[in-house]
């Protein structure tokens, strides 16, 4: 990706989430900051509740309602999402910006025809007419490849299997032109199959239309089928990021070494999978330090104690770990004996 | 993106809200095969025909006074025989029950609008709007719903329209209560995240997507709640009320015969039975439904 797609789409700067609950304030998201490009496809990777999905919402402005953006900014075409109020972010949502979700049954409504919760978009946003939006819909639902779409248009959500769910979804997703589209797990539901087409299908908008996406997914195959560049969350923080082959088979981050090894991986059997021990840290009272140090391999005295930022690296890229070369020696050590 | 021309030959597409589509996906068993709601069915539809074919079923006019043929027992000219004015007992059965039928049917509707958009926007935005609706809905539950009803008739004076006030104003509560509990639950499902997320405002996404998911649990209480206004009207109606005479009606007649008990038992006992008939029946339907469309239950 080079030339005029340099210009960031959407730049998220420091941003704070923090989720009160009954046991004290959960930092959902601390300090994320990313840049998504045009047309580009950022995978956004981490275990459950390290706030990949906190952070999707934050920018949607769909948090729920225990939820807050503390700080940080949210910029889209140099428009601040955080200070818009809510009726002005309903004329960005649909429009600039949409969602495709992860259980895409649940995410239908069961009682709706298909065809009119794609059509109400353009209904709402374009003040499109009955039969306009409907044919808008139509067109939408054969760009994703639903077959007879004139058909299928009167169908409810049940009627349909798995896959056309989640084209139906993306289809939503499209109906007014978005800039960008959030992926929170969109293939996470699907079989190997329909997942490899939906990708194909994703991967095909955002160089056809110049859609960019956020790709949220605990699956680094998908990341790297379908993304540019990665950034990787742990308890709430980025730890490190760059482009997708460079963080993943030359990672610079201990926990996304972990992540690489704990993978399957076709070409290169290994014996066992290597999973990470211990289970992810509490968000309420993170640990002191760098959040992963409680389950590092390579933990060191300034660990536990030493703030963790990115640091930027060579070759455009950034890594929260203090000793990231521990993560180089163990690689070139598992490459020796596979 | 190019333009697809849309086939004539496809249905022009409408956007209607289709609420009993609220059933569709969970209708696994076919209506017929309760016997519970067949029975309630079948039973509703013999009462509501008499009520509808009553001219037919009846060639006595229900207020015409004979009264040299007064207290007549039944005989082939007059099924139920006449009462003390010398009308006719069975026109009148006839016609009260047309009478009290449509006040209740049409009584249900007011209360079933309103509760249901307090309903959604107590449930949907919470915060001190729920706080303040469901502090109003507290206070007239804190009546028993009969009592509430009779006194407010009597201030506002007997009649239709005294009843579907009086009506309207306490039978909202409980179809804001229940639409405000299914709401509750069902904002929190994705479907409500992504029509978010697609920049619906709020209003639509009550209107289009969440009052369809959650109507079925009001429309069953509407099927109980009929029967609870045909019990207010008959009752209003034994106390004087109701619908003013000579219009027939199932509780004046209960009253209008009850003197005459000992002798002439058919005047009461068959309004009485009507207005029970009518209860089992709606009663039978709201459960058959109720183990239709309600998931998760057998």
């Amino acid at each position: 990706m080079t030339g005029p797609l340099d210009s960031p789409v959407l730049q998220v700067r420091d941003l704070h989430v923090q989720i009160a609950a009954r046991h004290g304030t959960v930092r959902a998201v601390d300090g994320v900051s990313l840049e998504v490009n045009k047309g580009e496809a950022v995978g956004l990777v981490g275990e459950s509740g390290s706030g990949k999905s906190m952070t999707l919402r934050a920018i949607l402005g769909v948090l729920p309602p225990e939820a807050k953006i503390t700080s940080g900014e949210i910029l889209l075409d140099g428009v601040d999402l955080v200070k818009l109020p809510n009726h002005a972010l309903n004329e960005i949502r649909g429009p600039k910006i949409s969602m495709i979700f992860q259980e895409p049954m649940s995410a239908l409504n069961p009682v709706m025809r298909v065809g009119y919760q794609i059509a109400e978009g353009p209904r709402v946003h374009r003040g499109y007419s009955k039969a306009k939006a409907a044919e808008r819909a139509i067109e939408l639902m054969r760009r994703v490849g639903i077959p007879d779409p004139e058909r299928r248009f009167r169908a409810y959500p049940h009627e349909f299997s798995g896959g056309m769910r989640q084209r139906v979804m993306i289809a939503i997703a499209l109906s007014c032109d978005p800039e960008i589209i959030l992926c929170d797990e969109p293939t996470t539901a699907l079989d190997v199959t329909i997942q490899d087409q939906i990708l194909r299908l994703l991967a095909e908008l955002c160089r056809d239309s110049g859609v960019s996406l956020i790709f949220v997914t605990h699956d680094l195959p998908v990341v790297a089928q379908l993304c540019q560049r990665v950034a990787v969350m742990y308890g709430g923080e980025l730890v490190e990021t760059g482009a997708v082959h460079e963080v993943l088979l030359d990672p610079r981050h201990p926990y996304t070494l972990g992540l690489v090894r704990s993978a399957p991986d076709v070409e290169h059997v290994r014996e066992s999978l290597v999973p990470i021990p211990g289970s992810p840290p509490s968000l309420v009272s993170p640990p002191s330090g760098c959040r992963f140090h409680p389950r590092c391999a390579f933990v060191e005295e300034d660990c536990r104690v030493q703030p963790t930022p990115l640091r930027q690296l060579p070759g455009n890229r950034a890594t929260a770990c203090l000793h990231y070369e521990r993560t180089e020696e163990a690689l070139a050590a598992d490459r020796i004996a596979p | 993106m190019s333009a697809t021309t849309f086939p004539s030959e496809a249905p022009p597409p409408e956007f209607v809200t289709e609420p009993e589509a609220a059933a569709g996906p969970r209708r696994v068993r076919r209506w017929y095969t309760q016997p519970a709601l067949l029975g309630g069915v079948i039973l509703l539809a013999l009462i509501l025909a008499a009520a509808i074919f009553a001219p037919l079923l009846s060639s006595y006019n229900p207020i015409t006074q004979n009264l040299t043929n007064t207290l007549q027992g039944p005989s082939a000219h007059h099924l139920l025989g006449t009462d003390q004015l010398g009308r006719d007992t069975f026109a009148r059965l006839l016609y009260g029950l047309r009478n009290d039928l449509r006040i209740a049917f049409i009584a249900v509707l007011l209360p079933f609008l309103i509760g249901v958009v307090l309903g959604s926007i107590s449930g949907y935005f919470g915060g001190w709007v729920d706080t303040v609706i469901m502090r109003i809905v507290d206070i007239v539950v804190a009546f028993p719903f009969y009592v509430l009803v009779i006194a407010l008739v009597f201030v506002l004076g007997p009649g239709q329209r005294s009843i579907y006030i009086a009506i309207t104003l306490i039978g909202w509560v409980s179809y804001a209560r229940i639409i405000r509990g299914e709401i509750l639950v069902a904002k929190r499902q994705d479907y409500v995240l992504a029509a978010q997320s697609g920049g619906l405002s709020s209003v639509r996404i009550m209107a289009r997507h969440l009052v369809p998911n959650v109507i079925s649990q009001a429309i069953l209480y509407a099927m109980s709640d009929i029967v609870q206004d045909i019990l207010a009207i008959v009752t209003l109606g034994y106390f004087g009320l109701g619908v003013p005479p000579p219009t027939p009606d199932l509780g004046s007649m209960i009253n209008d015969g009850q003197n005459f008990l000992t002798t002439h038992w058919q005047l009461t006992t068959f309004p009485g039975l009507a207005v029970v008939i009518v209860g089992l029946s709606l009663s039978l339907i709201g459960d058959g439904l109720a183990d239709i469309i309600r998931p998760g239950q057998a």
